[in-house]
C-alpha cells in the first residue's frame, strides 16, 4: 500500500515536469506576460482530488522547485512560488466549501495564479501598474482553467481508484 | 459542471471587463515614456521624439524605438522576449515589461491632466 503511493506520488511529479517541459515548448502567442495554459495544473488539480490536499501541495512543491531548476531560473522560482502556492490555497478553499465541481475550482485557481504572479512582480519592479495587466490574466485565465478542468473532469473518471493491478 | 461555476467564471469576466472598459474611457495621451529599472527611473524620454536607444537593464540590455507617438521595444537579450511581442504603447499609463531585467518602459503625461470641457 505504502509502496502503491509513493509509486503515485512519483509518477504524477513526473508528469508534471512533462507537461512543464511540453508547455515551455509552446511559444508564446499572445503577448502578455504571464499568461499561459497551466497544463501543470491538471497534475495538481488531479492530486487534489485523489490524494488530498496534503499530498497535492507536496506534488506542488516539489514540481515548482524542479521545475525552476531544470527549465527555468532562481527568478522565475518566486514567481511559480507565489502562484502556485495562492493558486492551491484557493483551490483547497473551493473544493472544501463543496458549491464547486473540479471546472469551478480550475478556474479559481488558475485566476488566482496569475493574480500571485502579478503581485510578486508588482513588489519586485516596484511598479504598482502592472495591476493593468490583471483583468487580461483573469479573462486568459478564467478560459485557461476551465479547459484543465474539463480535462481534469475526463482524467479522473478515467483514472482507476489504484494505480496498482490488483 | 455546477451553477456555482458558473457564477464564478462569470462574475470574474464581468469584473474584467468593467476594470478593461474603465479604462477605455478614462485614458489620456501620454507625452512622456519613463523607464525604470528594478523600481528606480533610469531614462525619460518626449513621446513626440525619434529615439532608437539601446537600455540597460538588470543582466542584459532592451533596444526601445520611439516613432510616430508610439513606444515600443524592437529587441532583447533576454531569453523569453515577451517585451517585444508586446504591443507599442502611447496612453498614460500604459506599460511593456521585461521581467528577467526587471526593465518597465511606462507612458505619462507630464503636465497636469486637462480638465474636461464639459465639467468646467
Amino acid at each position: 500500500m505504502k509502496t502503491n503511493r509513493i509509486a503515485e506520488y512519483g509518477l504524477l511529479t513526473a508528469l508534471a515536469l512533462v507537461l512543464a517541459y511540453v508547455e515551455s515548448q509552446i511559444p508564446a502567442f499572445w503577448a502578455v506576460p504571464g499568461m499561459k495554459l497551466g497544463l501543470t495544473n491538471l497534475v495538481v488539480l488531479t492530486a487534489l482530488y485523489r490524494q488530498g490536499e496534503r499530498g497535492a501541495f507536496a506534488i506542488n512543491l516539489v514540481r515548482i522547485v524542479l521545475t525552476a531548476f531544470t527549465f527555468g531560473s532562481m527568478s522565475a522560482m518566486l514567481y511559480s512560488l507565489a502562484g502556485g502556492i495562492l493558486s492551491f490555497v484557493i483551490m483547497v478553499l473551493c473544493r472544501r466549501s463543496g458549491r464547486f465541481s473540479i471546472a469551478g475550482v480550475s478556474i479559481a485557481g488558475g485566476v488566482a495564479h496569475n493574480a500571485g504572479q502579478i503581485l510578486v512582480a508588482m513588489f519586485v519592479l516596484e511598479t504598482a501598474r502592472l495591476i493593468y495587466y490583471l483583468p487580461i490574466l483573469m479573462i486568459s485565465g478564467t478560459a485557461a482553467g476551465f479547459v484543465v478542468g474539463l480535462i481534469g473532469i475526463g482524467v479522473l473518471k478515467r483514472l482507476p481508484r489504484s494505480l496498482s493491478s490488483e | 459542471m455546477k451553477r456555482a461555476d458558473i457564477i464564478l467564471a462569470a462574475v470574474i469576466l464581468a469584473a474584467a471587463f468593467l476594470f478593461l472598459g474603465g479604462r477605455q474611457f478614462t485614458r489620456t495621451e501620454g507625452n512622456t515614456v519613463v523607464v525604470t529599472v528594478d523600481g528606480k527611473e533610469t531614462a525619460r524620454f518626449a513621446l513626440d521624439r525619434e529615439v532608437d536607444v539601446q537600455l540597460d537593464g538588470a543582466g542584459g540590455v532592451n533596444r526601445l524605438v520611439i516613432h510616430d507617438g508610439l513606444a515600443e521595444v524592437t529587441d532583447a537579450d533576454c531569453p523569453d522576449r515577451l517585451c517585444v511581442k508586446e504591443s507599442s504603447i502611447r496612453y498614460s499609463g500604459e506599460t511593456i515589461v521585461c521581467l528577467p531585467h526587471k526593465l518597465v518602459v511606462r507612458i505619462e503625461s507630464d503636465e497636469m491632466p486637462e480638465v474636461d470641457g464639459v465639467a468646467k
